[in-house]
């Protein structure tokens, strides 16, 4: 099973600043192991993220992402108490959601 | 509402991957005739990109992730005894508490008889108390690639609680001393093919290995630049790696043998480093290239 | 007859006894005694290494500050030990010398045993002024040969120090690249052409 993500957001003015931090191998599918055997692509293809039950984003990502990755990123019109719902899923069909509160 | 979320994807940073590769070494550039040797404080401009990457990474390291992972195997019952650590585990400052015990190891422990660090207090731990076997721990004690053992979330997890507090090793204690002047004597000595001893390297200010800054261990600036930031993320490779595994590390390029793990010898040597940045803030587990 | 004694490199641990006292109280002895309880050989990294030889036994006892009539009698015992090349050359390729002094490999448990081994050189020492990432552990050699010419006893010099740096300066951080076979011959004319040829770019 994936391990939790870390999620954070506050507000800072009238903009919520979101930090997301994710487990992942994100392993590209080009890495060799010890024994030369090259190591299957397992990377995270798709995340959204909600704020206030709204969409605000619908993202693909790959390979070129590092192993455990961290997103940053603006949101107008949050506001504090507001419910952050961060979903990804690999190319493996695993997924992983958590949640945190705007503060 | 709608209108609200206009300005939602204002930035959306990936970051990480390009950055793991980050040149060893600048471009050459070519060199006045006479040009004098460049200070030593001198920044290229790929070190100082470099620190604003990492001043960025700092606020959402990834170090985080193996604290979370820590706590939930601190507070888990586990092992044969099926006991948690939270219920079990005395870090110094009474039985679970994990507030400010990471800064104030090493120290003595009376039950075991026995100065130690961090990990190595609560790998006696869960040795002792939750019945785990200490070989099976030392046999991979730590993170690779495609595994990250226990140990190094939970040490993540202890030192995570200290962050922003003081180091205070308590060098009063007769013991402690001792361990903190034999890590001294151990720092100082020379052997191997190559006569190094830590302090060839670690022993005195401004000086450098091709690019990389050595921090002088016998003074509290240069000590507490051993001790910040292990553990640490190192983002070549995405792993979590804690301070014994660099202590291990320093002797493999010192060409000595290895130290064996969670030993009297390493926790000496991080009684003599810590105790010497004593006073100096800890900032809690790093990040490093 | 006492002067042959303590001439003798073997016999080291006699000069203790003519050795000042020196602070290391008991701890140098516990700090041993943990190197050998809680060490263990890996790779190539055997055990025996944590041993001092005579020489780093005095350095270690004395703070790398031994007295002027050990260190002088010990830096010749080492000088006497240096093997020149047998035609007598000691200028070699200075590009090859500029390669081996870039590698940093060798010796360490990861390292694979039998490979060549590196000069480590650009480590400690500015060099060639177009290798820009170098360690400040040693002085700058940069301009070595411009500044001193290449007659044969400067290069006979430079080939002893890289053989064996305590040679000249008993404690000194430099290794005995020679003595503990890590460079060869070849390696070694390398390294004394790359600080002293005229058409190395050190001395442009």
């Amino acid at each position: 099973m994936a391990d939790p993500m870390k999620i954070r957001a506050q507000m800072k003015g009238d903009v919520a600043e979101v930090r997301i931090l994710m487990g992942h191998a994100m392993e590209t599918g080009q890495r060799k192991d010890a024994a030369g055997k090259t190591i299957p692509a397992h990377f995270i293809q798709s995340m959204t993220v909600e704020v206030g039950g709204k969409k605000v984003i619908d993202g693909q990502i790959g390979t070129s992402v590092s192993r455990n990755p961290v997103f940053g990123f603006k949101v107008k019109g949050a506001k504090v108490g507001d419910k952050v719902v961060v979903s990804w899923v690999d190319n493996k069909g695993d997924k992983r959601t958590d949640e945190a509160a705007v503060a | 509402m709608k209108q609200n979320f206009i300005g939602a994807l204002c930035a959306l940073a990936v970051m990480g991957g390009a950055f793991a590769q980050t040149p060893k070494k600048p471009a050459a550039k070519p060199a006045a005739k006479t040009a004098p040797a460049p200070a030593a404080e001198e920044k290229d401009a790929a070190t100082l990109e470099f620190e604003k990457f990492r001043a960025e990474m700092e606020e959402s390291n990834p170090a985080e992730l193996f604290e979370m992972k820590g706590e939930e195997q601190w507070k888990t019952k586990r092992g044969p005894k099926n006991v948690s650590l939270a219920e079990s585990c005395d870090l110094g400052q009474g039985v679970g508490k994990v507030e400010g015990a990471y800064v104030k190891m090493p120290r003595y422990f009376a039950d075991a008889d026995a100065v130690m660090d961090a990990e190595r207090r609560i790998v006696w731990c869960m040795v002792e108390k939750q019945g785990f076997k200490f070989d099976e721990i030392a046999a991979k004690p730590f993170a690779n690639a495609n595994f990250t053992p226990d140990i190094t979330n939970l040490v993540t997890y202890v030192a995570g609680h200290s962050r922003n507090m003081k180091i205070a090793v308590p060098l009063k204690d007769p013991k402690v001393r001792e361990a903190y002047e034999t890590g001294k004597a151990m720092a100082a000595y020379r052997a191997g093919p190559y006569d190094f001893s830590c302090n060839t390297c670690h022993g005195s200010d401004g000086k450098r290995i091709r690019m990389q800054n050595l921090p002088n261990l016998g003074t509290a600036a240069g000590a507490m630049k051993g001790v910040q930031g292990w553990p640490g993320y190192r983002m070549t490779g995405g792993v979590m790696l804690t301070h014994q595994w660099r202590m291990g590390d320093c002797f493999r390029q010192q060409r000595f043998p290895q130290p064996k793990y969670a030993s009297d010898a390493i926790a000496y040597l991080l009684t003599y480093m810590i105790g010497n940045a004593n006073g100096q803030v800890y900032k809690g587990p790093g990040i490093k290239r | 007859m006492t002067k042959k004694i303590i001439l003798a490199a073997s016999m080291a641990a006699t000069l203790m006894i003519a050795l000042p006292a020196v602070a290391d109280g008991d701890y140098r002895a516990k700090a041993i005694a943990a190197f050998n309880k809680d060490f263990q050989p890996r790779g190539q990294a055997s055990i025996d290494r944590l041993a001092e030889d005579g020489l780093q036994m005095i350095c270690n006892r004395t703070g790398n500050k031994p007295p002027e009539y050990i260190a002088k009698r010990m830096e010749a015992d080492q000088l006497a030990d240096v093997k020149y090349p047998a035609d007598g050359k000691l200028l070699g390729d200075w590009q090859a010398g500029e390669k081996l002094a870039q590698s940093g490999r060798g010796f360490t448990w990861s390292d694979q045993p039998g490979l060549p081994v590196g000069g480590n050189c650009y480590n400690c020492h500015r060099i060639s002024p177009n290798e820009t990432s170098f360690g400040t552990i040693g002085p700058t050699l940069y301009q070595f040969g411009k500044l001193r010419g290449n007659a044969p006893d400067i290069q006979k010099y430079v080939y002893s120090k890289i053989y064996n740096a305590k040679a000249h300066n008993l404690c000194s951080e430099m290794p005995r690249f020679g003595r503990v076979g890590a460079l060869g011959e070849k390696q070694i004319k390398d390294l004394v052409a790359l600080l002293l040829d005229p058409a190395s770019p050190v001395n442009k």
